[in-house]
């Protein structure tokens, strides 16, 4: 699975994209991103609030529960500012 | 007619317009933004998702032109370093009647904001931070 960090988030992390064997015990967005803030101190201070933080499965805007078995692609992001 | 750009070059209003106008409405509404010199920012950069942003403004597009009756829809939102004063985004709408074609385009306008994948960092003299929305999402 390719997870995809944007602003913040993917300066705390510092990369932009990671290729991630998908544990079995990961089912949620939530769960990814619990095991994901395991990773390093960067993913720590990424995920450590988690009211800032929003996701994207596959491309399309997603709440942490949704599911990322079949998921090809997710991403983490801070809330969106367009226009 | 659909059409949604996201791009790092800046875009001319008068092209844009002109596409919308030769549709064959009776009128044309667009709205253009600009980056502001809020509390001394100098500059902005702005970042997006490359592929989920165009699927995110082609969907607002077209939900746009299920809802009002339209002839045409356009989105151009600009990305990369932009300075005090450039144009951000153009959304522009053209249609039979002028009552449509301005409730489309306020409506995009608001779906801008918080229904595609785009942020900004502001520069200032004392540092960069990313722009928090304004109401959260």
């Amino acid at each position: 699975m390719r997870v995809l960090y944007f602003a913040w988030v993917r300066e705390r992390v510092g990369a932009e994209t990671e290729e991630i064997a998908l544990p079995q015990s990961v089912r949620t967005v939530a769960d990814l991103a619990d095991w994901l803030a395991r990773r390093s101190p960067g993913h720590r201070a990424a995920f450590e609030d988690r009211n800032r933080l929003r996701a994207a499965v596959d491309q399309a805007f997603a709440p942490f529960d949704a599911s990322v078995a079949d998921a090809q692609e997710v991403a983490f992001f801070p809330p969106v500012t367009g226009g | 007619m659909i059409a949604v750009r996201v791009q790092r070059e800046p875009f001319s209003p008068e092209t844009l317009l002109g596409r919308l106008e030769a549709l064959g409405g009776g009128a044309v509404a667009s709205f253009i933004g600009l980056v502001r010199a809020d509390d001394g920012v100098t500059h902005l950069a702005l970042e997006h998702y490359p592929g989920m942003t165009e699927r995110a403004l082609d969907a607002m597009a077209q939900d746009a032109a299920a809802r009002w009756a339209l002839l045409g829809a356009t989105v151009v939102h600009r990305v990369g370093p932009l300075n005090v004063g450039e144009r951000i985004v153009f959304v522009g709408t053209a249609a039979p009647h002028r009552h449509d074609a301005l409730e489309a385009c306020a409506h995009l306008i608001e779906r801008l904001k918080t229904d595609a994948p785009f942020w900004k960092r502001e520069t200032r003299a004392t540092g960069e931070t990313w722009v928090e929305p304004s109401s959260p999402a």
